[in-house]
């Protein structure tokens, strides 16, 4: 689960990780007013979208206006709050048409000495997590990793003991922080690890760090990503996940308890478990069709659970066939056609079907298929169901 | 011969009174799986299809012998019922459950190194020696004693890749669910050891996917050193970056994990890579062949 910049960092603030003073807005009105009460000569107007590379992404049909900008009176602070809020939002990660920008945080300038970069994640290999410190800040992440790794340090830590004193003394001769910056570091990458730990994340990002005038450090950006599965210890993630940054057919799919991803092709596809899901999109790719989605029913669904399913991919107009490919383990192919003749009846099926079946009583629930005399194309194994699918798309609507 | 488990396995039930604790316990049962005892706090003293319930895992290993165990439990709490197996020495434990927080795992992972024990999952579908035992939730007439072992981090699509080698006749030594969670028990690396040592398994296939450097390990290791021949198919190839595919574990960050990599490496290898998930088990044919 992602939140917002301005959540993640009051998050930090309360958990004593210093970060510039900032005020959220939803209007260009309170953009000027948090500009007032700032009481700086220069603020920075960041955008608030789920999504990275705000500063050199523009917003639709406006492309001189960036989703972050300087400004340095309260008439600017909302000509630019004005340009953004409502607006789409688009960077290289929101894809052509955008995120729309519905509030924005004015931010007081600060001065900049430096700028690091600081991560946490999971090492999976080490089954640890693993703190990452850098002297490249500012700059995509992803391409120093790439270019030269050596400029990347990390340090794995115990979640239970956290990151330990000679390892910050470490990191601190690496990044070249001395006297006033080092004792600051002490505190500010223990306080973050323990804060990844308590709060059950799978990914803290800084980038970047900023060593200020006095030799501070700051966090001028905040990224923060929460661990789904804890979701149960911790209710108050209910008050900052924003329904509106996610696709919606997605979110009908999670109160569905579905698993469920939106993609750009023309193929539905119903499949039973993660890995097989994916293995199907692949399958269509391979025989030249584009899938329209990832969706998972899981083991344990319901009749009424698989036909909300049917409903979702239904309600995509892109999608011109549906593949059903079921191997039936804990989900019996009895639940699947029973499921699909509801979806018959209350949906109605505008496209072509082509199911194939496997697994636990699957007898039985093709004898409930054959019977019902609907209109589908049943396919004998996983690469005939794929090129039939195919076939279908292309001659469909 | 197998590995991990066979027909004197002894195995416990953690969450037996459950729906799916109990549910899974008795298609095991039915399979010919020894089920001698099941676990759930203040149940005990219950019997459930004719297994004895107790209130604690060390009770019941004292009583029954059990020397495995899979758990059914809530996902909140998986790790507690793992380290509970752990202390009373039990040596193979498999996680179904689904849902479990990745820094729960963190301190498990590394007790159960530490006890020398072995964990299966979580997230998985269990651990199948077909024809002797069944420890999980994967349909048991799909499956074939035969000659091939298989791993993999996917449920339903193992079940595929079973039921292709059933077909083809070649039949399955031992097959394995790693789990779909960025943390598991077992690795690719750490089964193909016990494969390479095992007599019946004449060839092993690997089902991967996208996420992690599981893969590359398992390449790695068997360009040094693993003797049999290998096939392998990795899920996700049109997965697109940032994306959770179902799966915690299956997502491509930071350009890593992607399925381009996994299979390039598989490939210099050595290793037959399957094109489509439909080929799997005729991958698995072309390597014994190829061998030859």
């Amino acid at each position: 689960m992602k939140i917002h910049e301005y959540q993640a960092k009051e998050l930090f603030r309360q958990a004593g990780i210093r970060v510039p003073r900032g005020i959220v807005a939803s209007t260009p009105v309170e953009a000027s007013e948090a500009f007032r009460q700032l009481g700086q000569p220069l603020a920075v107007v960041k955008a608030q979208i789920h999504a990275g590379g705000r500063g050199k992404g523009t917003v639709a049909h406006n492309p001189a206006q960036r989703g972050v900008q300087l400004v340095r009176n309260p008439e600017e602070a909302f000509q630019v709050a004005s340009a953004l809020l409502g607006h789409p939002l688009v960077t290289v990660q929101t894809g052509p048409e955008g995120k729309t920008v519905q509030r924005v945080l004015v931010e007081e300038g600060c001065r900049i000495d430096r700028e690091l970069y600081l991560g946490i994640v999971v090492d999976r290999a080490a089954a640890l997590p693993v703190f990452m410190a850098s002297t490249e800040g500012g700059v995509e992440i992803e391409k120093v990793a790439a270019e030269s790794p050596e400029k990347i340090f990390k340090e794995h830590f115990d979640p239970s003991r956290g990151l330990q004193p000679f390892q910050v003394r470490k990191l601190c001769r690496k990044l070249g922080l001395a006297g006033t910056s080092a004792k600051a570091a002490h505190s500010f990458f223990t306080n973050l690890c323990r804060f990844f730990v308590q709060h059950d994340c799978s990914l803290v990002e800084i980038n970047p760090l900023v060593v200020d005038g006095d030799g501070q450090l700051l966090a001028l950006d905040a990224k923060v990503n929460f661990d789904d599965n804890a979701a149960f210890r911790h209710p108050e993630w209910q008050q900052l996940r924003d329904l509106s940054e996610e696709e919606p057919a997605e979110v009908r799919a999670s109160q569905a308890g579905l698993s469920y991803v939106k993609l750009n092709g023309n193929i539905g596809c119903l499949v039973n478990g993660a890995g097989l899901a994916m293995a199907t999109m692949d399958i269509i790719k391979y025989y030249g069709g584009e899938p329209a989605n990832f969706l998972d029913v899981g083991g344990g669904a319901n009749t009424q659970q698989v036909t909300e399913a049917f409903r979702i991919l239904l309600a995509d107009a892109n999608v011109r066939a549906v593949l059903v490919n079921i191997f039936g383990g804990i989900m019996k192919c009895t639940t699947i056609a029973e499921a699909l003749l509801e979806a018959y009846r209350t949906v109605g099926f505008n496209v072509p079907l082509v199911v194939r079946l496997e697994g636990t009583e699957v007898e039985q629930g093709r004898r409930i298929l054959g019977e019902a005399g609907v209109n589908i194309i049943t396919a004998s194994d996983l690469a005939d169901a794929a090129q039939k699918v195919v076939q279908a798309a292309g001659l469909g609507r | 011969m197998s590995i991990l488990v066979d027909k004197k396995t002894r195995v416990l039930c953690q969450g037996i009174t459950g729906s799916a604790g109990q549910f899974h316990t008795k298609a095991c049962l039915e399979y010919g799986t020894q089920v001698v005892a099941g676990v759930t706090p203040g149940k005990g003293g219950q019997e459930i299809l004719g297994v004895p319930v107790f209130d604690t895992v060390e009770e019941a290993v004292r009583q029954t012998g059990a020397d495995a165990t899979m758990i059914f439990v809530p996902a909140p709490f998986t790790a507690d019922a793992i380290l509970e197996a752990l202390d009373a020495g039990l040596k193979l434990i498999v996680a179904i459950t689904e849902g479990v927080p990745v820094l729960d795992m963190v301190p498990v992972y590394h007790e159960v190194r530490r006890r020398q024990a072995r964990l299966i999952g979580p997230n998985c579908p269990g651990v199948i020696t077909p024809g002797a035992c069944k420890i999980g939730i994967m349909p048991g007439y799909i499956h074939q004693p035969g000659r091939v072992g298989i791993i993999s981090r996917s449920g339903t699509l193992t079940y595929e890749a079973v039921w292709q080698t059933t077909q083809l006749g070649l039949g399955q030594s031992t097959c394995i669910g790693l789990g779909g969670d960025p943390i598991v028990g077992t690795s690719f690396v750490d089964l193909l050891e016990l494969f390479d040592q095992d007599e019946q398994t004449e060839a092993v296939l690997l089902i991967g996917e996208i996420g992690g450097t599981a893969e590359e390990e398992a390449a790695a290791y068997i360009q040094e050193r693993f003797r049999k021949p290998v096939a392998a198919f990795i899920a996700g190839r049109t997965a697109p970056p940032g994306k959770r595919m179902g799966h915690a574990g299956a997502i491509i960050s930071g350009g890593k994990g992607t399925a381009a990599e996994k299979i390039a490496a598989l490939e210099q290898a050595g290793i037959e890579v399957a094109q489509t998930p439909a080929d799997m088990g005729a991958a698995v044919k072309r390597a014994i062949q190829k061998r030859r």
